[in-house]
């Protein structure tokens, strides 16, 4: 089995009030087949063994489909390898001798933590403000009484599969958060349930978004390049359009939330 | 202590529905003066959780994850089981419930799995109507596959990411709740004590992971939805931060622990590649329908390219030794066949602590018959996976796959009620011990976990508010005190040892032995041996471990510790409940009680009953209680895949 060694670059920061900065530590004997976590996992055996705290950085699933885990690597969020969450990137991406420098997702509505992990709350608070379909628990029809188009049921799927790590926050030159945002409302807005709240979801769900200090999209499409999941752009000309519709019919100040 | 179900009895049929009836409501206008504590917010969790905040109940929710949506319900892949008969290819209620209770090996409480089908069909409902987009046919209607072996379509799927999907749709819920302030969520919060009073659970002391404030939060009632306990094992598919700190805490305060030694092993997951592997990723079961399994016949072909082994020198062995299932026999044969194919010295793939583990799951038929698009459509996703992960196409190579823990079917004992051994402490998805009795069929767990959430629980927890009496109790209570002082006493001990070993390190010692003696195969002398290796672990953990920084911060190495601390206890009852067990039932096999072609061999006169263990304090040896099975409706037979 062939290893490697590599010199990294990572930020270190204790927390919000300090202002963090980057330390340089050894990777050796890394293995080929181990993840980039796995690597780092090895570097901090190393690190409190020579009585230093472990870099610290988000991370559960470890397959590429709980949006924990995210470093931008590199310069590169999630690194290399393309349609990969860093979880998922393996060693074998890397050469010997290598240099890689490991940062956060950096970006106002994402406050940095400690090192590698960053506060992405204004996630959960895009969603809670129209990202979902009321549905009363237990009131609801026979599921088939509702056909769905297969082709309208696999597109709202393709919107649905964000995992909402924020590599594509972290990969906008203004960091915003148009695709997650789209992917989120396209996937709802798509679906015969997800009619009756269509315009408030959008409108709602986009006011969020500015209020948690996302920048505006300028259709660099960086965030799709920096998708693990390769969720496509066109959901962001589709929220655009649901948007323009949702004005029309908009009752309360844009910029608010009709709640 | 007399395990009362609390089952009701009569018409299996109708037992649910009467019991409902029967169960008291509380008042729309009284919910809010409720505090309800829900621990976890995966699939059970959060289902619940947003159920009840609906209703109008005050409700606290809590999870260690950043977001209540990366919970680890996100990674099941294969799909939900359903006995909806769309396909009208004879399914039903009574058929989900028998596959389940045979498919368990007759060590599940029948009035409880009869519930679970019977939800089941509400279920999809539910899911559906939040938006969840499940797989459709052409003509719009939703699609359902078999899995894991079962007869009849009954799974329902979204991709490979129906956990996501599911959990997405119960986490949207969930999110408009919290945004309409009636739950209020604690991410990154781990609840580190049960707090009870005059014996009822009456609140959690948790820490906040961020800033390591501990903090004690009170309520009316509490109930944990806190997952599995895989990670015993260290290397297993279950997330890294998947732990039994909530669980093991209650039951060192009276919550009994059931069947803790039932643990599913998964037989197709990714072998370990090497020393410093910190998880094993599952590949879903469905590729069983087209794959085929084998190994070299010949131990001097094992380090061959598989391309040059030709098909005479290929053992299939799954379809020779069982020709009606082959490929398709349930979990832990499928598992059991492929360690004993390996300890014959038949396993391929790259040696590992000198031994090679794996055997070959091969699709090149199915691409020659059905063509590589077809394949593609089906498991391109997790092809892919694979190919990331070791860097080899499964399209020319066979995959190597090897089994790994993957689920628990051993929890916290409950009653009916999903109520357990604590007055006031309900316990929903895989931390409970309920439906599943010693091996879960596949794509079962997440219709556990959505029928505890969104269906049983909100019904009986609504029912113990509603006839419990109402005790106002507030922060300067003394059990409240003390629970709080003694987290911050094992925290300070924690990080005071300052040994020179770190947290991994055991935990990763433990999981050898623990899968060494208490995995596929047991016996008692290995798990005898198994138990004197854990306390000694133990005792070296107190003394050696170390755990840099303070505790008042963010902190890994002291989560982690914490949660390895409580495994060193878990791991050694779960050898002791695997020795009590001296017959072998589904996940649980001892050599000891086998049949004569090596198949699993119950002793129903002896152990049809459900193992429930109590805490005796630190260092003592638990206590064992037993819950007599009954099965009415369906008679106890030996499973036969021949
Ligand atoms: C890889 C994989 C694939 C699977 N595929 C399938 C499948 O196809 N079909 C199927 O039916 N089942 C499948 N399963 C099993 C199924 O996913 C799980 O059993 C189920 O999702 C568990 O749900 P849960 O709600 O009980 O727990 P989880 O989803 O594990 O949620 C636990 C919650 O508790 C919280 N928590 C835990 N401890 C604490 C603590 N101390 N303090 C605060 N919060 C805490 C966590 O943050 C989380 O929110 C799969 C499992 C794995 C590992
Ligand atoms: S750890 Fe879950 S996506 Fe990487």
């Amino acid at each position: 089995m062939s290893t490697i060694n590599l010199v990294l670059h990572v930020w270190r920061q204790t927390g919000s009030d300090d202002k963090g900065s980057f330390e340089t530590y050894q990777a050796k004997d890394v293995s080929e087949h181990s993840s980039f976590l796995e690597m780092l996992d090895q570097v901090n055996e190393t690190l409190v063994a020579d009585g230093t705290m472990p870099i610290a950085f988000d991370h559960d699933c470890r397959e590429g489909i709980c949006g924990s885990c995210g470093m931008v690597i590199n310069g590169t969020p999630h690194g290399p390898q393309k349609a990969t969450t860093t979880c998922q990137l393996h060693m074998r991406q890397f050469k010997d001798g290598d240099e890689v420098w490991i940062e956060p997702w950096r970006a106002n509505a994402f406050p940095v933590v400690r090192d590698l992990v960053v506060d992405r709350g204004s996630f959960d608070r895009i969603i809670g403000a129209g990202g979902f379909v009321t549905a009363r628990t237990g009131s609801a029809q026979d599921a088939n009484a509702l056909p769905i188009a297969k082709g309208i049921a696999d597109q709202a799927m393709d919107a649905a599969a964000c995992i909402g790590c924020g590599a594509c926050v972290a990969a906008c030159p203004n960091a915003s958060a148009m695709l997650f945002t789209a992917a989120k409302a396209g996937h709802l807005n798509l679906l015969p349930q997800g009619q009756p709240e269509k315009e408030s979801r959008t409108r709602n769900m986009v006011a969020q978004m500015e209020a948690e200090g996302f920048g505006h999209c300028t259709n660099h499409y960086e965030c799709m390049d920096a998708c693990p999941k390769g969720i496509d752009v066109e959901f962001i000309a589709k929220l655009n359009r649901d948007f323009v519709a949702a004005t029309v019919t908009a009752r309360a100040p844009l910029n608010t939330r009709a709640k | 202590m007399d395990l009362q179900s609390k089952a009701p009895a009569g018409d299996i049929e109708t037992r649910w529905s009467r019991h409902k009836f029967n169960m008291k409501l509380v008042n729309p206008a009284n919910r809010h003066k409720y505090n309800v504590i829900v621990v976890g917010t995966g699939l059970a969790g959060g289902a619940l959780a947003a159920t009840l905040g609906e209703q109008g109940y005050n409700v606290k929710a809590f999870c260690y994850q950043d977001s209540p949506r990366r919970a680890h319900s996100i990674a099941a892949q294969g799909g939900i089981n359903s006995a909806k008969n769309y396909p009208n290819d004879g399914d039903s209620v009574f058929r989900l419930f028998y596959d389940t209770v045979k498919g368990g090996d007759f060590r599940a409480r029948e009035s409880n799995v009869y519930r679970l089908a019977e939800v089941s069909v509400n279920i999809i409902d539910q899911c559906v109507s939040q938006g969840v987009p499940f797989a459709r046919e052409y003509g719009g209607l939703l699609a359902n596959r078999s899995f894991g072996g079962a007869q009849v379509s009954r799974t329902f799927y979204a991709r490979g990411q129906t956990g996501q999907q599911l959990l997405l749709g119960a986490y949207q819920s969930l999110s408009k709740q919290i945004d309409a302030g009636t739950v209020e969520m604690f991410p990154r919060t781990e609840m580190l004590e049960l707090i009870k009073v005059d014996g009822k659970a009456r609140g959690i002391v948790t820490r906040n992971m961020v800033s390591g404030e501990i903090e004690s939060h009170l309520a009316d009632v509490v109930v944990l939805c806190t997952g599995g306990y895989g990670n015993v094992f260290f290397l297993s598919t279950n997330a890294m931060g998947c732990n039994a700190t909530a669980t093991w805490r209650a039951h060192r305060h009276g919550a009994l622990f059931a069947n803790p030694c039932y643990t599913q092993i998964h037989p197709t997951c990714i072998p370990v590649s090497g020393e410093n592997q910190s998880k094993l990723t599952l590949m879903s079961e469905s590729l069983r329908n087209d794959g085929r399994v084998w190994v070299p016949k010949k131990k001097e072909d094992i380090q061959k390219s598989p391309a040059d082994i030709p098909e005479e020198d290929r053992y299939y062995y799954l379809e020779r030794i069982y020709p009606s299932f082959g490929n398709l026999v349930p979990r832990d044969i499928a598992s059991r066949r492929a360690k004993e194919m390996c300890d014959q010295g038949l396993g391929v793939g790259p040696e590992v602590d000198g031994e090679r583990r794996g055997v070959y799951l091969d699709f090149g038929d199915a691409v020659q018959r059905l063509g590589k698009k077809a394949v593609e459509e089906r498991y391109g996703n997790l092809f892919e996976m694979y190919e990331r992960i070791t860097g080899e196409d499964p399209y020319t190579t066979p995959m190597r796959i090897y089994p790994a823990t993957h689920y628990t079917m051993g929890g916290l004992w409950v009653d009916y009620n999903l109520e357990s051994t604590i007055s006031g402490l309900f316990v929903g998805g895989e931390a409970n011990f309920s439906d599943h009795g010693a091996n879960r069929l596949g794509a079962s767990a997440l219709m556990q976990g959505l029928s505890d959430g969104y269906f049983v629980l909100p019904a009986t927890v609504a029912n113990y508010l509603a006839t419990a009496e109402k005790v106002e109790i507030d922060q300067s209570h003394p059990e409240v005190q003390a629970a709080v002082q003694s987290v911050r006493d094992r925290m300070e001990k924690l990080l005071s040892i300052n040994g020179e070993r770190s947290v991994d390190s055991f935990h990763r010692e433990l999981g050898k032995i623990i899968w060494g003696y208490c995995g596929m195969a047991r016996t008692k002398e290995g798990l005898e041996t198994a138990i004197e290796k854990v306390k000694a672990l133990r005792a070296e953990f107190w003394k050696n471990v170390r755990v840099l920084g303070g505790s008042e911060e963010l902190n890994v190495s002291l989560e982690k510790a914490g949660r390895v601390a409580d495994f060193l206890e878990l791991g050694e009852l779960m050898c002791r409940d695997a020795l009590m067990r001296s017959e072998s039932c589904g996940g649980h096999f001892r050599e000891e009680s086998q049949t004569e072609e090596g198949e699993a061999k119950r002793d129903d006169e002896n152990y049809q009953f459900v193992g429930a263990w109590e805490w005796q304090g630190e260092e003592q040896e638990q206590v064992l209680h037993k819950e007599a099975l009954e099965f009415e409706y369906v008679k106890p037979s030996q499973r036969s895949y021949k």
